[in-house]
């Protein structure tokens, strides 16, 4: 068969199922809407969150980051899980205590405050969309070098897939659908990696063959790796990193940020008790780690196999000729995420790192460059896999694209619904009247994510310095403050929030451009330029920090908070009473 | 709410001991033996690298699988013993 006609089965049955379940998950209350009813098993709510959560750059990206950086990029690694950590035992079972449908909801009652619910609800919608452009560009992409369509049709395609299930079922419809999302995407990932570890390991678990032997040389793979990419005069793969600080500080950010994600935190909104809460975070951990532990294992790999194809007997033997060059090569040329040009005529591929000098050898420069998004899109194909495996990778990719902008979508659009409309404008909204604004919300959401996916703004490429960035200096600070201290008020929060705020994104500014406008950065964002070495990507935990000075200076300066402010935080202490604050 | 101040004080502080404690171990994988104190867990090896490679991209990872479930298992039955469960 077509390998277009496997793609478009894979692609085609996914979809049903998705169809299927939003049909069967319609919500008809706003509590269906919002938090799913609150009766989401927890395992079922781990599952959820991990397909939530998982991205197109955990499913697509990340493993060509780690491959290209080797141990630096574990940061991506501990920073994206360790979060999970500071959610189950700090924010997730208190706010599941408090019973209510939103991050801005917490903030705006615990702060006695609608200024404090309005900055949420603006971080939220910057940090959420900034997220949501890269899940649907990235869902054109998939579609259109797997389904053979134009990227902007693929896109069409995308939004109204989503449409459906998360305007009809809201968090009811997109849990459920998470949960077989999590399963396609996480049996995408895995079966390519099994594959791969046995051809080159003989241990069909990639997380062990990772540090087993490499049987074409006999050394342990990572070893081989090592000699490999020195040898054509790459930095060493497992090499240490010296700007630790930086390092540290970035890990943290992404864990601080990934733990103040809006999206991520609702999750635990759904399930019954407080009880269920803690499990959920730790069950969603595990289906977390299940591709996270595969991920590194992918990343050595796919660049032992980029490098085996282009060296096929050695690093010191002659490479291989272009005119011999693997089909899958060509048909990734055609979208230009692969470029080769040969420099030195000689009618072979040299692909090595052109600051080192390899004149000796006759070569005159890195001959074939490569997107590194497409390591683990063209890995089945690499490593000779069969159609179907290309198959489901094209459904697994799409699926983790899917699943995140649904759960984005929501965030931003119960924020709209519920505490700008409902709670800002209109505190006599009906039920019903909530509810269709809620269905109102999404589709316009839907539609402006679109439209951006399809003309991507210069912010929409720096999910990782903008959005962790702003959870992490706004809104993690203030909710933990909110819960494990009495003392932090009104005016605490707010000014808290706007500074952690303001200097994360003018550190940000700085050296990225104003609003990411190119050209208006005021220095060269580069380690000689960064204060103390710390790069603009790593500040969101320096904000936090001063977010955390900030507030605590400020309560401590003005008033108490009023009486029953300080029961609030009592009861979300404690468990006992949190199917009562259902009622909401 | 608990029957009396107490019994509310003590759940709190021991929830809180129990945090500072799995804190200082998920700092301790990942800031430390992941990143900080790679270069002195050099000397141990594990499959063609350093332990510190592994804590950086596994070992961490289990480490913060197993807190997590550690903490959810000690409250819940802390819940339970209290008198303060749903």
């Amino acid at each position: 068969m077509d390998q277009f006609y496997i793609n478009l089965l894979f692609v085609g049955a996914s979809f049903a199922l998705y169809f299927g379940i939003a049909i069967w998950a319609r919500a008809g209350s706003t509590k269906e809407f919002y938090v799913a009813g609150g009766g989401v098993h927890p395992v079922a709510n781990g599952m959820a969150t991990a397909a939530d959560w998982m991205s197109a750059a955990s499913f697509i990206s990340m493993a060509g980051l780690i491959a290209a950086g080797g141990y630096a990029n574990s940061t991506f690694l501990m920073g994206w899980t360790g979060g999970y950590v500071l959610l189950a035992m700090l924010l997730a079972p208190y706010l599941r205590k408090f019973g209510k449908f939103t991050v801005p909801d917490f903030i705006g009652d615990r702060f006695y405050s609608k200024p404090a619910r309005l900055v949420a609800v603006a971080c939220l919608i910057v940090a959420s969309t900034t997220y949501v452009i890269g899940q649907m560009a990235g869902a054109g992409i998939a579609f259109s070098r797997f389904l053979e369509v134009d990227k902007d049709t693929g896109l069409i395609i995308a939004s109204v897939v989503v449409f459906f299930y998360a305007v009809l079922g809201g968090m009811k419809g997109i849990t459920y659908t998470q949960v077989a999302q999590y399963c396609v995407l996480i049996v995408a990932y895995t079966i390519p990696a099994i594959f791969i570890s046995l051809e080159l390991t003989g241990n069909p678990i990639p997380a062990l063959g990772l540090f087993g032997d490499h049987t074409a040389s006999g050394m342990p793979l990572l070893a081989k790796l090592d000699q490999v990419v020195q040898e054509l005069g790459f930095a060493a793969y497992t090499a240490d990193v010296p700007n630790k600080l930086n390092m540290v500080l970035f890990t943290l950010t992404l864990m601080i940020g990934t733990a103040g994600l809006p999206h991520v935190i609702i999750r635990f909104f759904t399930v019954p008790k407080v009880a269920d809460a803690r499990w959920s975070a730790g069950w969603a951990l595990i289906f977390i780690a299940l591709l996270y532990l595969t991920a590194p294992a992918v990343a050595s790999m796919a660049r032992m196999n980029l490098i085996d194809t282009v060296y096929p007997n050695g690093t010191d033997a002659p490479s291989i000729q272009i005119d011999e060059r693997p089909e899958w090569m060509r048909t990734w040329e055609e979208t230009q995420l692969i470029t080769i040009e040969d420099k030195n005529n000689d009618g072979r591929i040299q692909f090595y790192n052109d600051k080192a000098d390899m004149s000796d050898k006759g070569w005159e420069g890195n001959e074939l460059t490569y997107n590194r998004d497409i390591l683990v899109l063209a890995n089945p194909e690499i490593a000779q896999l069969p159609g179907w495996v290309i198959g489901l990778i094209a459904a697994g990719g799409l699926a983790a694209a899917l699943s995140t902008a649904a759960g984005l979508l929501l965030a931003i659009s119960s924020a709209v619904s519920h505490d700008l409309i409902k709670n800002a404008i209109n505190p006599d909204i009906s039920e019903k009247g909530e509810l269709m604004a809620a269905r109102a919300s999404m589709t316009v959401a839907i539609i402006i994510a679109t439209y951006l996916g399809m003309n991507p703004p210069g912010f929409a490429a720096q999910v990782v310095a903008l959005a962790f960035g702003i959870a992490a200096a706004s809104i993690f600070p203030v909710l933990m403050m909110g819960i494990f201290s009495k003392r932090i008020n009104n005016k605490g929060a707010v000014a808290g929030m706007l500074s952690g705020l303001v200097i994360t994104l003018v550190y940000i500014f700085m050296y990225k451009g104003w609003f990411f406008i190119p050209g208006t950065a005021n220095l060269p964002d580069n380690v000689d330029n960064w204060i103390l070495g710390i790069s603009p990507l790593s500040f969101g935990a320096i904000g936090a920090i001063i977010n955390f000075i900030v507030a605590f200076v400020v309560s401590n300066a003005t008033e108490e908070p009023p009486v029953e402010i300080q029961e609030l935080v009592e009861s979300v202490r404690y468990p006992k009473g949190a199917g009562a604050a259902q009622d909401h | 709410m608990a029957d009396d101040k107490s019994k509310a004080a003590q759940y709190w502080s021991t929830n809180l001991r129990l945090i500072l404690g799995s804190l200082v171990v998920w700092a301790f994988v990942s800031y430390g033996c992941g990143i900080l104190f790679r270069p002195l867990l050099s000397g141990i090896s594990v499959g063609g690298t350093d332990l510190g490679f592994w804590f950086a991209q596994q070992g961490s990872i289990l480490t913060f699988i197993g807190i997590i479930f550690f903490y959810a298992w000690r409250m819940n039955k802390l819940d339970k013993e209290m008198g303060l469960e749903e």
